[in-house]
């Protein structure tokens, strides 16, 4: 194995404090390996937004370790976590999360603020991340100008300009029409392509089974995964 | 210092430029509320140093008025009492003060049982608040007064009937000019004017006198021999001394009827009573301040709530906590920083308003602008305080729950 996996949880628990505990993941394992494209699939309430906050470490594991590119989070301060957030995670949400006071351009530049990037090579890497994203004509234009598939296709943008080592992609098209769906999905697998590495999170079977390979999550534990499924049979 | 136990390319790290720059992006984007929220501490701001720079200014005009004039002049009295005293002093009394050494001029007024009137046909007695005294040729110089027009009492005209009108005088009597030989009528007849006086900003009863000649009252108007008042000018450091002196001199055998003040002392309490009123607005200053930063405060925390979202995606971004409270906390400066200069200029700005309608040299204390300025920014950051450590403390996944 020549590189550490973009991700790897092992036997990952997460409760919840209560009487009793509320365990939302149950004894989780997933490895996504560099340049995958996944699909994490569920109904709501299998424990699927837990997982993708463990997975971004923006919620820590009561148990089990989460390992991103090599780097495992358990041992590291919140400051350090926030940094590896910073590095080498990109994220994607249903909401977009634009800031409508600045342009498509500033809000990319956002994805490198907390890199410590001067303001100068922020502005290009996101110009060009805007183009890669097919949007290099609307660089000044505000999110609030735009439609819900240029939105989003900022916000992929923002999630790529530093160069993560992986992109969860929150349920991406859960606020788009069937038109603007299709168009995200192909940026997505046109992303893909190009060796970026990317895990969907999405209750959609449909949008699911189009993607290479898909975890199933159910009552917070993985009820199927295509990837371990292909190598028994 | 700790070990390190991760790469230093896997940190989180906003520079200080970015900083302000994260900031200013919440008040940019919100320009109706960040000008509503920055207008309490403007207001507050431009009151303390609007209040400070006027009454600066007004204080340094006083002080420019009490120094032109001199500090050291004495004004001796004799007071109507049970001791026997008839408001008049010993006729030799101004003599005798002239002897003190200390004493550097002395002059006196003296009493004049006549009314000034503009003509014959004025009925007796419509004197318009005017009266008439007499004067020692020195008085002039003793006041520090100077001439309008015209020319001040001199050897001749002193014993003539002739008078030098107060300004109020002058104005009353309809008298604007001199050019023509002019006369008013004192007891039964004509008198010449000589000169008119600008205002005595020391003595303003002499404004509403006519002045004439110690001699030329006695041999025309029956004056009163005996000094009504005494005006002394003493050396500088030896006003103590000479108020005790000076009774005694002045009057041997009644010196406790004897009242020595110093004018300039009323221009002085004119002085201390200003700032006590400068005080009092200055602390309602202080309190539309104090509102300004209360409204910060709350502005800011509304803001926390309606940007959950906002900050849920800085900390998936990678920001730290202590990154969100920054920049929280400068918004909240940013704000109340706009406030404090716009409040600066405005305070400046009434200052020459008013000091230019007043006449006065403009003083701005710096300290006032500056202190101004910094206490908005102490009350922006005080305000932002608690709103940033709330911001700081979300979780991310609760932020980003929306």
């Amino acid at each position: 194995m020549s590189r550490a996996a973009a991700l790897e949880m092992r036997n990952v628990v997460k409760e919840y404090p209560g009487f009793p505990p509320v365990r939302a993941l149950d004894d989780v394992s997933v490895r996504i390996d560099h340049g995958e494209l996944i699909a994490v699939v569920g109904p709501s309430g299998s424990g699927k937004s837990t997982l993708l906050n463990v997975m971004g470490t923006l919620d820590r594991p009561t148990r089990g370790v989460v390992s991103i590119d090599g780097n495992d989070t358990a041992t590291l301060s919140d400051k350090q976590v926030a940094g590896v957030r910073a590095r080498r995670i990109g994220f994607v949400f249903q909401q977009f999360f634009l800031l409508d006071g600045m342009s498509a351009i500033d809000n990319v530049a956002n994805g490198l603020i907390y890199q410590g990037v001067g303001l100068n090579e922020r502005r290009e890497r996101s110009a060009e991340t805007l183009k890669r994203v097919g949007l290099g004509h609307r660089l000044t234009h505000p999110p609030s100008h735009m439609s819900g598939g240029e939105r989003q296709r900022v916000a992929v943008a923002r999630a790529l300009v530093h160069e993560p080592a992986f992109v969860l992609a929150d349920e991406p098209t859960g606020n788009l029409d069937s038109k603007s769906t299709g168009a995200v999905m192909d940026l997505i697998a046109g992303l893909h392509e190009e060796g970026t590495t990317i895990a969907v999170i999405t209750h959609d079977t449909k949008i699911a089974a189009s993607l290479p390979r898909q975890v199933t999550v159910f009552d917070g534990r993985i009820e199927s995964d295509t990837a371990l499924q292909s190598s028994y049979t | 210092m700790t070990p390190v136990r991760q790469p230093p390319t896997l940190t989180s790290r906003l520079r200080p430029s970015d900083v302000l720059r994260v900031g200013a992006s919440g008040p940019r984007a919100r320009k109706m509320r960040t000008a509503l929220s920055a207008l309490g501490v403007s207001i507050g701001i431009a009151a303390m140093v609007g209040v400070l720079g006027l009454s600066e200014s007004s204080k340094s005009a006083l002080l420019d008025e009490i120094s032109a004039l001199g500090t050291n002049l004495l004004t001796v009295e004799s007071g109507v009492g049970i001791g026997g005293g008839d408001g008049s002093f010993p006729e030799e009394a101004l003599a005798a003060i002239n002897r003190i050494e200390a004493v550097e001029i002395a002059s006196a007024i003296y009493d004049v049982d006549a009314s000034v009137l503009k003509n014959e046909f004025v009925p007796n007695g419509q004197t318009r608040g005017l009266n008439v005294v007499a004067a020692s040729q020195s008085l002039l110089d003793t006041l520090n007064g100077s001439i309008d027009e015209g020319s001040w009492l001199n050897n001749a005209t002193s014993t003539y009937p002739a008078v030098v009108l107060g300004s109020v005088a002058a104005e009353r009597l309809g008298i604007s000019t001199l050019t023509q030989p002019t006369y008013v009528y004192i007891g039964e007849q004509y008198v010449e004017v000589v000169g008119t006086l600008e205002e005595f900003p020391l003595s303003a009863d002499l404004d509403r006198s006519a002045i004439m000649g110690q001699p030329a009252a006695e041999a025309f108007f029956e004056g009163d021999p005996s000094p009504a008042t005494i005006f002394a000018r003493v050396e500088n450091g030896t006003i103590d001394s000479n108020r005790e002196l000076i009774p005694a001199t002045a009057d041997p055998e009644n010196p406790e009827e004897v009242t020595v003040s110093r004018p300039s002392d009323a221009l002085e309490a004119q002085a201390a009573a200003d700032d006590a009123l400068t005080t009092l607005f200055l602390g309602l200053g202080a309190v539309a301040l104090l509102v300004g930063g209360i409204g910060i405060a709350n502005v800011m925390v509304i803001a926390v709530i309606e940007r959950r979202g906002e900050i849920g995606l800085r900390r998936a971004l990678g920001a730290t906590r202590a990154h969100i409270r920054r920049q929280f906390l400068t918004e909240a400066v940013i704000l109340s920083a706009l406030g404090g200069a716009v409040g600066v200029a405005l305070g400046i700005g009434a200052t020459y308003l008013y000091s230019g309608l007043q006449g006065w040299r403009v003083i701005i204390p710096g300290t006032a602008a500056a202190g101004g300025f910094l206490a908005a920014l102490f009350i922006g950051a005080a305000a932002g305080l608690y709103p940033a450590m709330r911001a700081a403390r979300l979780a991310p996944t609760e932020a980003l729950r929306a």
